[in-house]
């Protein structure tokens, strides 16, 4: 990351700590990170993309285990980072956490969680957004 | 629209080339090209030159200018433009220079292609190589360039059956290939073993499944190829040339083991070369991971779709091959100095349609493809080239 830039991080905190997308008022696609306009719709699309919260519900189409990491992450070496597919539609990658590393499987049902996920070492500005960990398994109360 | 030639090659020695500095590079590159071509500094009508991040490698913007006056140049006052497409910049350095030169605008053209990567340490040679990626959804979140490659590895283990050994086995190749080439950073072979034994870097990839921080510059001389018999006597034509982009992130695309940048780039060549992959005598593709040369012989066209792990078994990719790929040892063993990398591909290319590959040499090639990766496929560019 370019270090210093504090703005940079702060215009993103929506999307990053509260998983806000975009959705296009013309055709209903559903953008995340957002977009200013949707790419099939194009100009129809202008004005009319919609903020939507996603659930933050979703599943690991692929992943990996990094070892060597960039300087913000090295004090997390190995950690697991995934694609997932969120049920609304659009896919992103993130961290996986509260799991054994060798659990992370494809197709694992997963939820978002909100988290630390790197300091700058140049700022100390300490950066939030969002991982995902394993579904709850729902209780069964008798 | 002309028909375009390259008359002339040249190429560093590719490595760690801790005593050259970037000009010495460019300089020592661009002068063996334009011997080669036995052409004059006078005679040159402008130099595209491809570099990925001059200014975070060495602190130095404003390269195009820079290349012509280290070259010697700057009192001819020959237009230079920088062209940048991260990984792919060479390859778009060629194509851009090939445009200029089939629209008529200009008859003689250096291309040339450059990274000096060894004077930052390591973990910044690897941030720098993750610009490529996108910074604010990729890899502000922990993923490495390594990474995004790995997964696409997972994914193309678990739909279609690749095996740890497959994606080892074209380090092997790589590095047997390499152990030909007199310029190439690695020239020693590499068992099976030392691939899979070596340290971790994104699971499933090692060490040895990633090409390495590299300095180098390679160049090439075009000309309209009606004028290229009296310049060489082995111009080579040529006849295809396409790009294409994609999302800068993977998680975007619908695919993850296809690069539709791959398939469309390589469609718009193929189209204009009125060739198919089965005319295809040699190739150096964008192998900046063994998973990368997997998935780009498929989305080339020459193995189907989740066949690609068993090109090498098969004997299809091999120096004695069908078909084979990246006999210049490609990324993995001859190095990856990034801006150079395009434009070092269809040098080697050129080499094997002139005959000049000496130990390395394909028997009878005469069509040659270069394929050239920009970031995580975000940007591709292909070359067909023949011999004229």
């Amino acid at each position: 990351m370019t270090i210093g830039g504090v703005a940079r991080f702060w215009r993103e905190i929506p999307q990053r700590y509260n998983l806000i997308g975009k959705q296009c008022g013309s055709c209903g696609r559903i953008y995340f990170p957002p977009r200013e306009s949707c790419p099939y719709c194009r100009r129809k699309s202008i004005g009319k993309m919609r903020d939507i919260k996603l659930s933050g519900k979703g599943e690991i189409v692929t992943y990996t285990v990094i070892h060597v990491a960039p300087h913000n992450f090295e004090g997390q070496v190995p950690y697991p980072i995934a694609i997932v597919q969120l049920e609304e539609g659009p896919r992103i990658t993130a961290q996986i956490v509260d799991c054994k590393i060798e659990d992370v499987k494809i197709g694992m049902k997963v939820e978002y969680t909100f988290r630390r996920i790197q300091e700058d070492g140049y700022t100390g500005a300490i950066y939030y957004g969002y991982k995902f960990k394993p579904c709850q398994q729902k209780q069964n109360h008798q | 629209m002309r028909d375009v030639a390259i008359i002339g090659i040249g190429i560093t020695k590719f490595g760690e080339l801790w005593d050259k500095s970037f000009r010495q590079l460019i300089a020592e590159a661009g002068s063996k090209a334009i011997i080669d071509a036995g052409i004059e500094g006078k005679e040159i009508d402008a130099i595209y030159v491809g570099s990925m991040s001059a200014g975070r490698f060495i602190g130095q913007e404003h390269v195009g200018a820079l290349v012509a006056d280290s070259s010697g140049f700057a009192h001819l006052h020959i237009p230079a433009i920088r062209v940048e497409s991260a990984c792919a910049s060479g390859g778009l350095a060629l194509r851009q220079g090939y445009l200029s030169v089939a629209s008529g605008m200009n008859d003689i053209v250096v291309v040339g292609g450059i990274e000096k990567m060894s004077d930052v340490g390591g973990t910044a040679a690897t941030e720098t190589l993750a610009t490529a990626a996108d910074q604010e959804w990729e890899a502000f979140f922990g993923a490495t360039f390594p990474g995004i490659y790995a997964m696409i590895a997972t994914k193309h283990m678990h739909d279609y059956g690749t095996t740890r050994e497959q994606l080892a086995q074209v380090a092997v190749k790589n590095h047997a290939n390499g152990a030909l080439n007199p310029n190439a950073q690695f020239r020693r072979e590499i068992s099976l073993d030392t691939v899979i034994k070596a340290p971790p870097v994104a699971q499933p990839l090692g060490l040895l499944d990633c090409s390495p921080v590299s300095d180098g510059a390679a160049s090439l001389i075009l000309c309209p190829a009606e004028k290229a018999k009296k310049y060489t006597d082995k111009p080579v034509k040529i006849i295809g040339s396409g790009q294409a982009s994609d999302t800068l992130a993977l998680h975007a695309r619908d695919s993850i083991c296809t690069f539709n940048s791959t398939v469309y780039a390589a469609r718009m060549a193929y189209k204009q070369a009125k060739k198919t992959p089965k005319d295809i005598d040699v190739a150096e593709v964008h192998d900046c991971f063994t998973i990368a040369e997997i998935i780009a012989i498929e989305d080339l066209g020459f193995v189907e779709k989740g066949e690609g792990g068993k090109a090498i078994d098969n004997n299809i990719t091999t120096l004695d091959g069908s078909l084979p790929v990246n006999t210049s040892g490609g990324l993995k063993a001859k190095g990856h100095p990034v801006g150079a990398t395009g434009v070092a591909q269809v040098v080697e290319i050129v080499t094997q349609l002139r005959g000049e590959a000496e130990k390395r040499q394909v028997k009878d090639a005469t069509i040659g493809l270069a394929h050239n990766v920009g970031g995580c496929g975000a940007s591709c560019i292909v070359h067909i080239l023949e011999a004229m």
